[in-house]
């Protein structure tokens, strides 16, 4: 059941990122209104199926590394969808859109067995802190993906050549406010899936020592890194840019730090 | 004695350095020159015209060298020397002068060709000299074939399009970075035409602040006062800028203004807000090392012409057709100006009778049928004595001297009475 519907909402994101492609290319109007329409129903459709998964596997889907990948894209989707209603980025959806489909390209690759939970790890404090940290890191894919949209249209503005990026990406002023907002919600929630994460290491592992992996450290770095960008920020005003480099890079560490835990601690070590 | 001819005197920018048209200007106002030339002796109509880009006078005479002369001893007298004038001063007469005055009444002797803020300066002007009965028949009807050439221009070419681009691209580009120029503060450097166009378009926008920073801070405070914004000396620019968004600059001067270690040593005050140069100066006001900074953006006349892609070619072939617009209207208007001689219209005055004569005598003769080639005979002689009769009057007051209305008037009114100028140029009289 949730691997038919996974099938459905993969190609419904696919459809949807065509159409927001063509609109991206040709501009008309009629395209994004599609666009925008498939986008929804494959959000919904994602969303059964993350549910229809919960019932089957009988814990939230967040283990393997398909569910993990998938719940990350229908993060960024909810997410993206949360900023639409309350204010919109020129063309923004064409490059969500893309990236919660490379996303699930990724999820449908990889092997969809149900993996049952360690009863080592079983808290109750797993699927929050697994899916507050998950969004968390949506919301900061999202600045990322605004940072790559400055840098590009940014980069058109010096150089004073108006290709064809200058027409279609929003004013650097739009997209500067984007990665800030994105990076305000998403920063604080990242403490919070650390926080969750800390306790519940501590009441799995009860009183054995800290323990040091790389996927723990390579959190406490992306943090630092994202800690730093704020406090430059509202201290400097450190904005445009640098914020969105540093954005993209910071991102590259939350991507790490995902990639250790799909193959580090949460799988069983 | 003969026809007056007309004679237009003038600076301009493209003539004058700045310095030497800065004394020229007349700063006070036309009413008081046009005063002082109202007393000169031998000058019939006169108009005059000054700008930030320009000082010109028309005017008709006989003596065409000696008014020139004096024309000149009056208006510039004691600001600069004879010699100085004498380097930069143009003169055309009659047909040149014509030609002139609709080249830069259609904006395309401006220092940016196609603006459009030309044309109210002229009516300006005109209005000025009018309301003291400087102008007469031939300067009013001179000037507002002027209107309606440049009309014709702006409507006929698309020459306005690359002025009113530079200030839309800079509307554009401003968009692109700062997303809405709500609320956002401009400052104009230089007080040119230029700059205050663009200064405009960005008010229009929504912009809200504007400060104008000028060498001469009277000029600055003048255009201020119509942005309801406050005026600073250069001394104060690099100060500042931290306060504003974005800059306009369009000064005469000669080097740079404004250097990129000035304006990184704001950037940190400003708390990194972007920072949008307009640099419309030619030579350039701006330091171009200035956009390596970042969030700072610069753009000079160039980098916006790109941005429109108003290609030169295509410009220069707007130009041609306006050049031959300012051809042909300069002609009509010196085929207007020779029928306001006697002859012509003495001429033009028989052949309209002559006319009619001819379109009666066939509507009636074809009707009235069997007569004899005598009858048709006194007829038609009838037809011409009534016309020549009706027309002794007309003649003998067009050439006899009157003592209270001179020829040219009179001329005047026999044209209009009798609708000789069938020539219709409806936009004669807009204004």
């Amino acid at each position: 059941m949730s691997y038919l519907l996974f099938q459905a909402s993969f190609l419904a994101y696919f459809l949807s990122t065509a159409a927001y492609t063509v609109f991206f290319i040709t501009q008309k109007n009629a395209v994004r209104g599609n666009a925008r329409k498939i986008f929804f129903g494959a959000a919904f459709l994602h969303t059964a199926t993350i549910f229809a998964r919960y019932f089957e596997a009988g814990h939230t889907p967040i283990t393997s590394i398909h569910e993990t990948v998938s719940f990350f894209a229908w993060s960024i989707a909810c997410c993206y969808l949360s900023f639409r209603w309350r204010y919109t980025v020129r063309n923004f959806g064409t490059f969500a859109s893309l990236m919660v489909f490379v996303l699930m390209l990724v999820a449908a690759c990889a092997p969809k067995i149900i993996l049952p939970i360690p009863p080592a790890m079983q808290s109750w404090l797993l699927p929050v802190h697994a899916s507050i940290a998950i969004i968390a890191d949506a919301f900061l894919a999202l600045a990322a993906i605004g940072g790559a949209m400055y840098l590009l249209q940014e980069r058109e503005l010096k150089e004073k050549r108006f290709g064809f990026f200058y027409s279609r990406l929003p004013s650097l002023e739009s997209l500067d406010k984007l990665n800030q907002h994105c990076i305000s919600i998403g920063f604080p929630l990242m403490t919070l899936g650390m926080i969750t994460g800390y306790i519940w290491a501590r009441q799995i592992w009860g009183g054995r020592d800290w323990h040091w992996d790389p996927k723990i450290i390579w959190s406490m770095i992306t943090w630092f890194f994202y800690a730093g960008l704020m406090h430059q920020r509202f201290t400097v005003g450190w904005r445009g840019r640098r914020a969105a480099i540093m954005t993209i890079i910071a991102f590259g560490a939350v991507l790490l730090t995902l990639l250790f835990q799909l193959s580090g601690v949460h799988n069983g070590a | 004695m003969g026809r007056e001819s007309i004679v237009l005197l003038g600076v301009n920018h493209k003539t004058t350095p700045l310095a030497v048209r800065e004394k020229l200007a007349l700063t006070g106002g036309y009413d008081e020159p046009l005063r002082t030339l109202g007393q000169l002796n031998g000058l019939g109509e006169y108009y005059l015209l000054s700008t930030c880009n320009r000082v010109e006078i028309l005017f008709t005479c006989h003596d065409n060298r000696r008014m020139r002369r004096e024309v000149l001893d009056l208006l510039f007298a004691g600001n600069v020397t004879r010699e100085e004038v004498a380097e930069c001063i143009y003169t055309f007469e009659n047909e040149e002068a014509v030609e002139h005055l609709f080249l830069v009444a259609s904006s395309l002797d401006s220092m940016i060709v196609g603006e459009a803020q030309i044309l109210g300066q002229l009516k300006d002007a005109f209005r000025h000299a009018s309301a003291r009965k400087a102008t007469g028949i031939i300067l009013n009807k001179l000037l507002h074939k002027s209107f309606s050439v440049a009309k014709r221009v702006r409507t006929e070419t698309r020459i306005g399009a690359s002025a009113v681009s530079i200030s839309y691209a800079a509307v554009e580009l401003g968009r692109k970075i700062f997303g809405d120029l709500q609320g956002k503060r401009v400052m104009v450097i230089g007080a040119g035409e230029m700059a205050e166009l663009a200064a405009e378009h960005l008010v229009g926008q929504g912009t809200t602040d504007v400060v104008v920073a000028n060498r001469t801070l009277e000029r600055a405070m003048k255009l201020a006062k119509r942005f309801h914004g406050k005026s600073i000396g250069l001394d104060e620019l690099v100060e500042q800028l931290a306060h504003v968004d974005i800059i306009i600059s369009s000064t005469g001067a000669t080097g740079l203004i404004l250097h990129k270690k000035e304006v990184a040593s704001i950037m940190r005050k400003r708390r990194n807000q972007p920072l949008f140069f307009i640099d419309i100066a030619v030579p350039r006001d701006l330091d171009p090392e200035i956009n390596t900074l970042e969030n700072v953006y610069l753009y000079d006349i160039d980098d916006l012409n790109s941005v429109v892609e108003m290609n030169r070619e295509q410009r220069d072939q707007e130009a041609i057709k306006a050049r031959r617009i300012v051809e042909e209207e300069t002609l009509k208007f010196l085929h207007w100006l020779s029928s306001m001689e006697l002859t012509p219209t003495i001429i033009d005055l028989r052949t309209s009778a002559e006319a009619i004569c001819q379109a009666e005598l066939l509507k009636t003769l074809s009707r009235l049928n069997g007569i004899t080639p005598k009858d048709r005979q006194s007829i038609e002689r009838m037809a011409s004595a009534i016309a020549g009769k009706l027309l002794h009057n007309p003649l003998q007051y067009l050439k006899t001297d009157h003592p209270c209305t001179d020829q040219e008037q009179r001329i005047a009114t026999v044209r209009q009475l009798f609708d000789l100028d069938n020539q219709p140029t409806p936009t004669d009289n807009d204004q």
